[in-house]
């Protein structure tokens, strides 16, 4: 076996490693935490791409742990879709640790900065594990890691609520936490096995039995409360506004949609697609219910003032996107959802960013003092303004292309809950634009002393560059949506069957 | 004539393009440079424009596609003989605008003016490329840019008016986007495509009152943008922008794209036949007839110019909206026509109202008695276009509405005759009076100025000797005329 058949359990030992090291070098130098997480989680990146080249060309990639053939050993099992978020996941998460390196340094005390390195080399590694994974309890255990890991994240942040949020955030999680467990230990009790592909055979003679009806229903509440569903998002915006901007990101941006890829592997890889849609129809149920999300998540963003908790329930409205594209369960329904997934992760991601840009420069977190800020960091703003307008989903940036997918998946399902779910998906956009726009407004337009001169003050490069690749991978993906439609159309066509 | 492959098209489209950002980067210090990347780039983008012009002309295409988005659809451009109008109307008179604009930007002073003619050029960049679209996809991701970039020349001002305007404007537009959006994936899902075809892509896909549900929702998306009453209430209000923006984009650019989608919709996505046998016509045609004559009466009420032209413009719009949905070849050939003569002198009489304002500082028509002495060579071009809102010839409005009149009666709807003498009555009722009153009342004391510089005047005068031309010579080759007949494959070689 050559290096090369490694990859997948490569991508995440590397960050674990720095994870580990990372105590110690900082115990001596604190200033190399952030070179490492750097190197690492480049290393990551590089294998990711390296990971989405081979299952393009040759697909599916299983790598037996130890050698050990499953389903007695652990399988690790990379398709399109895992391609798809080991890419999206490094991609962000190393632009969130190139930024965290001036950001921290003002914004944490100094001797929190070699624990938030591990925390967060921690929490990438959890979610690369969580999307390489093949066995389901080696699922709950790393999913267990990654909230772990995202509890300390927010509970590190200054603010004074900072414990209350992550205290919130870690009953639910807890809750979800053995949801998860109870729907996997009720499928062990069935099946005997673990290995999801060896699940999702022995699962089939089992489909009508009250057991496989509740190990779902569990493990959907469960993913659902990691993933911030309507109405199990409450821990969200506490957490998601509270938490250090750099971690915001990565929450908003990638944590979520880690749950919205176990949903995913759920309902199609370890159930079939035929008795999710018709024999229990989970996704109808789902789509409904992302549809209040995207309806609700939206409202309630508009009535926030606070920049980070507006962002945080924007969050809320566009998990119900995604997770609205999955359970359209058509074509190109799925293929909206999974590529929404990146689309979103680079949007909020950039939000995020900017809105620690600005807190570090300013200090503003209310929307309506932003005024006068076009002028004073027109870099930042200005990708603050290409980032607003993917969430919105105006071409041609990113977000209008998985929005189209959604509404096109939509009609396509020929249902009037198609109709239903492409005006929700149209309706939601609008109200999207509502409080985006009313930033981007207040920011450029909004009303200041006319005339008066504002002193140019940028961010430093280097959390300015991270901001500008994000904007910048908006503009390009929604000019060439080939490049994510590549792994995102097979991984929805693998998982439907179509 | 088979479709030639060429980049000319996106080439047009990325000289305003690059323009914008090099204002940007120019920025308000060097401000000479700044005006001569604009005036640069429209006669540039004017150029490639009409580089295209012979070939087209004779019947003939080009196309270019870049990068598919959904299987069968991406960013395609085709240059057909309508895009080509469109997109003649919008560079050439972008070159007039830009030279306007500096006058009258200057001679007031305005604030934020890279600003200003950042979002300009992107306007008609994004302008170019709805012109330019060879799918309705490629269409809207355009459409959705000119929203986005006409914006912050509505609130230029930034006075809480101007914000609301632009609240105003934003909600409208980005409501009817989303409806064009679901309309086209209505579309995509029914034919599994969206390029524009000569005889519509829709025949023999779904049912027919799928179809219909699908029009009424083309025709309220578009319909926004293109100011059919009750969807027009965004436009007056968004008169609060400096005149240049309301007379290139909001008699013009802007508007136009909304008609110019309407008309794609009658005849590139469902085709003239298919609208005829679905019974739609006529339901448009009465829509338009209703605008057409509320707009008009709105516009007799109106005190400030530039509000009566704004409603002067909802009306006119509809008579090319009423051309397509007569469906007859003279009824449309007039519609079509009617883009660029409304577009000429609507624009000139804008430019006259900026002028007025910049020089005596009034507004209100009450206010100015007497002003065809003081700014004669301004007013005689106000006169001149007035007259052609009217109809009267020889001006290029009476072309319009002799083809529109021709092609009621060819449809077999000489209903709609009386609907075009109604509304040049009321043409003649709100713009006589100012014409008048310039003129033969004498000037109050108040009123002080005198003839604009010439930055300001040169447009008004050419852009009326077009308006006088266009009504003369109306059948000579290359008139628009002319072009709108190749488009509807009815000669005119």
């Amino acid at each position: 076996m050559n290096l090369s058949s490694h990859l997948p359990i490569l991508i995440v030992v590397i960050p674990l490693i720095a994870a580990f090291m990372n105590p110690l070098i900082g115990w001596r130098q604190r200033k190399f935490c952030n070179p490492l997480a750097v190197i690492a989680v480049s290393a990551s990146f590089c294998i990711a791409l390296l990971i989405a080249r081979t299952v393009i060309t040759t697909g599916r990639i299983s790598y037996h742990m130890g050698g050990w053939a499953p389903p007695w050993g652990i399988e690790l099992a990379v398709d399109h879709l895992s391609a798809f978020m080991c890419v999206t996941i490094t991609f962000v998460s190393l632009l969130a640790i190139v930024y965290s390196k001036n950001y921290v340094e003002k914004e944490l005390a100094e001797e929190k900065m070699v624990p938030y390195y591990t925390l967060l080399l921690l929490l990438i590694v959890a979610m690369l594990g969580i999307v390489v994974t093949g066995d389901m309890f080696n699922l709950y255990i790393i999913v267990e890691m990654l909230s772990l890991a995202a509890y300390a994240l927010v509970a590190m942040s200054e603010e004074k609520r900072a414990y209350v949020a992550a205290y919130k955030y870690l009953l639910l999680g807890f809750t979800g936490a053995i949801f998860i467990l109870l729907g996997t230990a009720y499928l062990y009790i069935i099946t005997g096995t673990l290995n999801m592909a060896d699940l999702s055979v022995r699962i089939q003679p089992w489909y009508g039995s009250w057991v496989v009806f509740v190990a779902l229903a569990l493990l959907m509440v469960g993913f659902g409360i990691k993933t911030a569903l309507f109405p199990l998002h409450t821990w969200l915006p506490d957490a998601h506004s509270i938490a250090p901007s750099s971690i915001s990101a990565v929450l908003s941006g990638l944590v979520i949609k880690t749950g919205a890829y176990c949903i995913i592997r759920t309902l199609f890889t370890v159930f079939q697609p035929r008795f999710v849609i018709e024999v229990m129809p989970v996704t109808s149920a789902l789509s409904w219910i992302a549809a209040i999300a995207i309806l609700v998540g939206s409202l309630f963003a508009i009535s926030q003032t606070d920049l980070k908790w507006m962002l945080a329930y924007s969050s809320v409205a566009h998990i119900g996107f995604i997770v609205l594209g999955v359970g359209l369960a058509t074509g190109y329904g799925t293929t909206g959802g999974i590529l929404h997934i990146f689309n979103h992760s680079m949007a909020k991601g950039c939000l995020f960013l900017c809105a620690g840009a600005i807190i570090y420069k300013t200090g503003i977190r209310n929307i309506y003092d932003l005024a006068g800020l076009g002028d004073k960091m027109p870099v930042t703003m200005a990708a603050f303004t290409i980032a607003a307008f993917s969430m919105v989903g105006i071409p041609p940036t990113a977000g209008f292309i998985s929005k189209f997918y959604l509404g096109l998946g939509a009609l396509e399902q020929g249902t009037w809950a198609g109709w239903v779910f492409a005006g929700v998906i149209l309706l939601g956009s609008l109200l999207t634009a509502v409080f985006y726009i009313r930033v981007v407004n207040n920011v450029y337009f909004g009303e200041r002393k006319r005339r008066e001169e504002i002193e140019k003050d940028e961010a430093p490069l280097g959390m300015l560059i991270p901001i500008v690749i994000l904007a910048g991978g908006c503009l390009i993906f929604g000019i060439f949506p080939k490049i994510p439609l590549a792994l995102a159309e097979p991984a929805a066509r693998l998982l439907l069957g179509i | 004539m088979e479709p030639v492959y060429s980049i000319r098209p996106v080439l047009a489209i990325a000289v305003s393009l690059a323009c914008a950002f090099l204002i940007v980067l120019t920025g308000e210090k060097r401000r000479n440079l700044r005006e001569f990347w604009t005036l640069a780039a429209s006669v540039l983008g004017c150029t490639i424009v009409v580089s295209m012009f012979p070939h087209i002309y004779h019947g003939g295409e080009y196309i270019f596609t870049m990068v598919s988005i959904v299987p069968g659809v991406g960013l395609d451009f085709r240059v057909d003989a309508f895009g080509m109008f469109f997109a003649f109307l919008s560079s050439f008179l972008w070159i007039f605008t830009s030279i306007y604009s500096i006058g009258y930007m200057r001679a007031l002073k305005e604030h934020a003016q890279t600003r200003y003619y950042f979002a300009f050029a992107a306007c008609i960049a994004s302008a170019v490329g709805i012109a330019f679209a060879g799918n309705l996809l490629t269409l809207f991701i355009f459409y959705e840019m000119l929203t986005m970039s006409a914006f912050p020349l509505v609130i230029h001002e930034e006075t809480p008016e101007a914000l609301y305007a632009g609240k105003k404007y934003l909600a409208y537009t980005l409501s009817g986007g989303a409806l064009v959006l679901l309309g086209m994936a209505i579309a995509y899902t029914l034919a599994g495509t969206l390029t524009f075809t000569s005889h519509g892509f829709l025949a023999g896909h779904g049912s027919a009152q799928m179809l219909k549900i699908l029009f009424a929702i083309f025709i309220m998306g578009f319909g926004v943008k293109a100011a059919i009453i009750p969807l027009h209430s965004w436009l007056p209000s968004a008169m609060v922008a400096p005149t240049p923006v309301s007379a290139l984009l909001h008699a013009v650019a802007v508007v136009n794209a909304g008609i110019f989608g309407i008309v794609r919709v009658v005849c590139s996505v469902y085709g003239i036949e298919l609208v005829a046998s679905l019974g739609l016509g006529l339901p448009l045609a009465i829509v338009a007839s209703i605008t057409i004559i509320v707009g008009s009466l709105f516009a007799l009420a109106q005190d400030n110019l530039k509000l009566m032209l704004a409603y002067s413009t909802v009306s006119q719009l509809s008579y090319i909206i009423l051309g397509a949905a007569l469906l007859s070849p003279s009824a449309l050939s007039g519609g079509v026509v009617h883009i660029a003569h409304q577009g000429f002198m609507k624009i000139t009489l804008f430019f006259c109202a900026g002028a007025i304002l910049v020089q005596t500082g009034k507004r209100n028509m009450s206010e100015m008695n007497g002003i065809g002495r003081k700014m004669p060579l301004t007013m005689m071009g106000f006169t001149m276009c007035a007259f052609g809102m009217i109809g009267t010839p020889p001006m290029c409005g009476f072309i319009t509405k002799w083809y529109l009149g021709l092609g009621a009666l060819e449809a077999g709807h000489p209903i709609f005759i009386v609907v075009l003498l109604a509304s040049a009555l009321l043409n003649a009722a709100y713009y006589l009076p100012p014409v008048y009153n310039a003129f033969f009342k004498e000037p109050d004391a108040s009123l002080k100025g005198k003839e604009a510089s010439w930055w300001l005047l040169a447009p008004i005068l050419v852009c009326a000797a077009i308006s006088l031309m266009l009504g003369i010579i109306p059948t000579t080759s290359y008139m628009p005329l002319q072009l709108a007949r190749t488009f509807l494959g009815i000669g005119g070689m």
